[in-house]
């Protein structure tokens, strides 16, 4: 599903990744971990699209073709979804708006007819019962007087309504008190099938409790530097990030 | 509604002005340039009374001795009054009994401008005014409008039919001399319309004028008068547009609006002139006076303006709070891109007793435009517990263009509570990577902040009127991030 090969990336002229390399195959769930100012938000923005962030070396494939061939909106309507570290505001612009434009793109690129308003409403209130959003949230404008609760389980219901082929949870569980954790990681298990797949960043192990990772891969200064079953988490909860620095001979 | 708006943002692909063809047809033209003689041809070409050419020639005099105001936020190239041509009408009777004596390409004009001059193609519920570069062209519903006592006509035709009316209130709410371009309008207006509900009456439909430029070099004076009797209920509508030219056109108009007693009326412009070419080429000169005055006790006017056109727009829709418990309110939302300029706003002027006005305006600026508001709130000594509320918002795209705000307050009574609130946001980069992460193009992310942001206005407008400006808003912006 994706392949990414030896990626070197910058952002403000500052190298971030330096010869990053993954592959996601259907169905996978893969936790990204790593310390600060490792890169991980950097690879999400790559993988999007994000114009500030420059690839200057490496090559990335999504369902076989070439991603750099594709703008941030394309990347979007063929399924790649982010879940922002620190979604937007938008004011003015309600979200059942927002949700209904997006979704109807969606389907005109899959050559579907958009849906109509009583399909639309029926199947977003369906979404919200699924990730246990408050409706008035709905009525609302985009993450406007949202708290970093609602902002992240806001995320996790667009991620329902869009059915990303390929999700990017970017450090979803900061922020967050355990109930909220919950919620949101139950969200995104209840979305898992067998052919779509996750990219979780995160810091800490504990959202891994939630989302059980069958891959989990340190990243060190731009690179990946250890890569292992769900077990390396515990181990890094456990010993912290510098065990890894020793390793490396650093 | 919500429908609609998803229809309205699917519809909008174009980003040219749509409007700008020409029609070919036959004009009746008067020389370019503006002297004694230029009125006197304008009058007898009109076949006006006498009182009316003296008006004419009084303004004319006035307007002589007048200089251009300079005070606005507007950089304004200089303007040469004699090379402009004051009337300009097809060639044609103007006055049309039937449809089919109309001219079939005027007639295929405003069938392409969505403004069907078949009254049975019509929107029911809508009266439609036309009025094409000089002249009205057509007046629908007029008979059944008139079962009800309702007078609605051509400026011209009210000239003819019911003097007493026009001679009583023309120049009562904008005086010729009030300023430099309502003089010039009173010298040269060619037409325009004219409505008058009386006591007790709802009237029953919108009533609307469409205005077009078509010919070339010419200047579009027109003046409407809406007189609401006692007691009566009018919403009236003004829709313009223009073809794409490469030299400027003036448009000076007037309207005055006199609500008496419990009248109330509401008056909706959506202003789309020709705003000239991304390079700043071109496009309409507007420069309007629009007053209403609130004459009687509980007399109400509601503006609400979508200026998205124009190259130039000097405009300040105003109330004059005259009668005891009256009440005004002023919704506006003007765009500007590429090189255009807006020094637009309105002035409420508290006389009575507990009147009450509330201003609310929405800049929003693209491209290397200039938009500036500019408002006064005026309480005079004797409006005991007169109340304001102003907001005035600014959205800026992108980092080239100018939003300016210029609130006058001038309270000469202790019990006044006036209040003003101003905000200034940008849309952010983030925003539209927002949007477009969720597979919303840019274009669209644009076209639903700036509808969400204008909201509140484009609500005040009525339904067909506020489909239109949707559309109008997110086609004016196209382009303008990115």
């Amino acid at each position: 599903m994706l392949v990414i090969k030896n990626l070197h990336a910058e952002v403000s002229g500052k190298k971030i990744l330096k010869g990053l390399s993954l592959e996601v195959k259907p169905g996978e769930i893969h936790a990204i971990m790593g310390p600060n100012g490792s890169g991980k938000s950097t690879l999400s923005a790559v993988l999007t699209g994000n114009e500030n962030y420059i690839v200057t070396e490496g090559e990335i494939y999504y369902e076989g073709k070439n991603l750099f061939d594709l703008n941030v909106e394309e990347r979007a309507k063929a399924g790649i979804f982010l879940s922002f570290q620190y979604p937007v505001e938008i004011p003015g612009v309600s979200m059942i708006n927002f949700m209904k434009t997006a979704v109807n793109e969606q389907r005109k690129f899959k050559n579907l007819p958009p849906l109509s308003s009583g399909e639309f409403l029926k199947y977003m209130r369906e979404m919200k019962d699924l990730v246990e959003l408050k409706s008035d949230l709905a009525n609302r404008s985009v993450n406007v007087g949202f708290s970093g609760g609602e902002k992240k389980r806001n995320e996790i219901f667009q991620m329902a309504m869009l059915k990303p082929k390929l999700a990017i949870l970017d450090e979803t569980d900061s922020g967050l008190d355990i109930d909220a954790l919950r919620v949101v990681a139950n969200g995104v298990n209840k979305l898992k099938t067998p052919e779509n797949s996750a990219i979780v960043i995160t810091h800490y192990q504990r959202l891994l409790d939630f989302i059980v990772p069958d891959f989990v891969h340190v990243l060190y200064d731009g690179k990946i530097v250890k890569s292992a079953g769900k077990e390396l988490a515990l181990e890094l909860e456990e010993k912290g990030y510098s065990w890894i620095k020793e390793e490396l001979g650093e | 509604m919500e429908k609609e708006q998803d229809k309205v943002l699917r519809e909008v692909t174009e980003s040219d002005y749509k409007y700008g063809f020409v029609t070919d047809i036959d004009a009746d033209e008067i020389p370019k340039g503006l002297t004694h003689e230029t009125i006197r041809l304008i009058s007898k070409k009109k076949n006006e009374p006498d009182w009316m050419l003296e008006f004419r020639l009084k303004a004319f005099e006035k307007w002589l001795t007048m200089k251009m105001p300079n005070w606005a936020h507007l950089n304004i190239p200089e303007i040469d009054y004699q090379d402009i041509i004051y009337y300009s009408a097809p060639k044609q009777e103007p006055k049309y009994t039937s449809l089919d004596e109309i001219d079939p390409e005027i007639k295929a004009t405003f069938d392409k401008l969505g403004i069907p001059l078949d009254e049975q193609k019509r929107l029911s519920g809508v009266a439609v005014d036309v009025v094409m570069d000089s002249v009205s062209v057509k007046t629908t519903f007029q008979e059944t409008l008139a079962e009800k006592g309702i007078i609605f006509c051509s400026f011209s035709d009210a000239v003819q039919n019911h003097p007493d009316l026009v001679k009583k209130y023309m120049g009562s709410v904008v005086p010729y001399g009030d300023n430099f371009f309502a003089a010039l309008n009173s010298a040269v207006f060619s037409d325009g319309s004219f409505c008058y509900i009386p006591k007790g009456v709802r009237c029953p439909m919108e009533l609307s004028t469409y205005f077009r430029i078509n010919a070339m070099n010419t200047g579009q004076f027109e003046r409407t008068l809406i007189i609401a009797d006692e007691g009566s209920y009018v919403s009236y509508m003004e829709g313009c547009t223009a073809p794409i030219r490469d030299e400027n056109q003036l448009h000076a108009a007037i309207v005055e609006i006199i609500a008496m007693k419990d009248a109330e009326v509401k008056y909706s412009t959506v202003q789309n002139w020709y705003p000239g070419n991304k390079e700043g080429q071109g496009g309409v000169y507007n420069f309007v006076t629009k007053r209403a005055i609130c004459q009687g006790e509980n007399s109400k006017v509601s503006w609400a303006q979508v200026e998205t056109g124009s190259a130039i727009t000097w405009k300040y829709p105003s109330t004059i709070l005259k009668g005891d418990n009256s009440a005004s309110e002023f919704y506006s939302v003007a765009v500007t891109n590429n090189f255009q300029q807006a020094d637009t706003g309105t002035k409420m002027i508290h006389l009575g007793k507990n009147t009450s006005s509330i201003i609310v305006s929405k800049g929003i600026s693209a491209g290397k435009s200039e938009n500036s508001y500019r408002g006064l709130v005026k309480v005079g000594k004797n409006a005991e517990n007169a109340r304001n509320f102003s907001q005035c918002d600014s959205l800026l795209l992108g980092d080239k263009c100018g939003a300016h705000t210029f609130p006058y307050i001038d309270v000469d009574n202790d019990t006044a509570v006036v209040e003003h609130e101003a905000t200034t946001s940008k849309i952010s980069e983030d925003q539209i990577f927002y949007c477009n992460q969720r597979g919303i193009s840019t274009e669209d992310a644009i076209g639903l902040i700036v509808n969400g942001y204008a909201k509140e206005v484009i609500n005040k407008l009525p339904m067909e009127f506020a489909v239109e400006a949707q559309k109008l808003l997110q086609i004016s912006l196209e382009g303008s991030v990115g």
